[in-house]
């Protein structure tokens, strides 16, 4: 029988591993859309490792938001721009040394300034939800409905000026295109396309007398 | 056993990596952006960690906050990014210099 922190020890090293891994892709790879798709691998790893911390609604909205929205958009527009590849890659080989020497300088410090040593004493101790007698969807709800309620409105306001812009930048009228005008269409006035002309009926004149007179009047 | 000294390396080792990745690719745009996710998902990362640690719901709300801002982020940074290559048909940092900045 496995011990269950030292499974949990694993699973971390494998996730982290792979969120490492694929970031290195990220912005390694040669081809944009093999990038971003690492760049979907690293959110989807690090929600398993936000699972492994028991943060279990972000790991889910990071996948729905991520993976499932930001990431799609992404790939659209990678797609949707017809880049040359061979022009992007120049300069990556000039830059590296210094973007690998200001990486690992940033590393060394954070590492140094952090204290590991004292955070290791820190152990994955109850859940904070769990003490609380909550899961932690209704843990962070409860606080996000509460206490931080004006910045979660002001979140969806910011998410309405986002659509609106994002909309109002890419939206273009091109002159010469041939489209429907509804509010023309709606405001139309009838009187305007068919003009209805009251006259008296006027019997065609016909050669035979007697098979007009067999012809029902209209 | 996991400590909170696993989740901050981890953090700081993909914050690294991204700028990093904002220094290498001075060309693209668009990995340009991905890097900027990849330093918010590093921010996140602590956040979510001190949260569980700390024993504090303050940490999940504000990666919640940070999700939706990088989200309308992205979109308005993608929006802005097709409407370049548009008018100017490159993604290259360097050429995009109508600023003089």
């Amino acid at each position: 029988m496995i011990d269950p922190n030292f499974f949990q020890l694993i699973c971390f090293y494998a996730f982290g591993a792979i969120t490492v891994g694929a970031a290195i892709a990220v912005i390694s790879l040669r081809n944009t859309v093999h990038a971003v798709l690492s760049l979907v691998l690293t959110f989807f790893s690090t929600a398993c490792i936000w699972m492994l911390a028991e943060a279990e609604f972000l790991a889910v909205a990071l996948i729905v938001v991520y993976v499932g929205a930001v990431m799609v958009l992404f790939l659209f527009v990678v797609m949707m721009l017809d880049i040359d590849q061979v022009k992007i890659r120049e300069g990556f080989v000039r830059f590296l040394p210094v973007g690998l020497v200001v990486a690992v300088v940033m590393l060394v410090e954070m590492l140094a300034l952090i204290g590991v040593r004292a955070m290791h004493a820190q152990t994955l101790g109850v859940n904070p939800a769990t003490v609380a007698g909550q899961s932690n969807t209704a843990w962070l709800g409860t606080a996000l409905y509460t206490h931080y309620l004006l910045p979660f409105e002001v979140a969806a306001l910011i998410l309405t000026v986002g659509v609106v812009a994002a909309v109002a930048l890419t939206l273009r009228q091109r002159s010469g295109s041939k489209r429907q005008m509804a509010a023309e269409q709606v405001a139309v006035d009838p009187r305007a396309r068919v003009r209805l002309v009251k006259m008296d009926a006027v019997r065609p004149p016909v050669a035979e007398p007697p098979a007009a007179s067999e012809e029902p009047k209209a | 056993m996991i400590t909170l000294a696993h989740f901050i390396v981890l953090g700081a080792i993909l914050f690294c990596i991204a700028v990093a990745g904002l220094f290498i690719n001075r060309k693209n745009v668009i990995v340009l952006l991905m890097s900027i996710e990849l330093l918010l998902l590093a921010v996140n990362i602590n956040f979510v960690a001190f949260s569980r640690f700390g024993h504090d719901v303050a940490g999940q709300v504000f990666v919640f906050f940070i999700l939706t801002v990088a989200a309308a982020e992205s979109a308005i940074g993608l929006a802005i990014l097709v409407l370049l290559f548009r008018n100017r048909s490159t993604v290259n940092v360097a050429e995009i210099d109508s600023m003089k900045g």
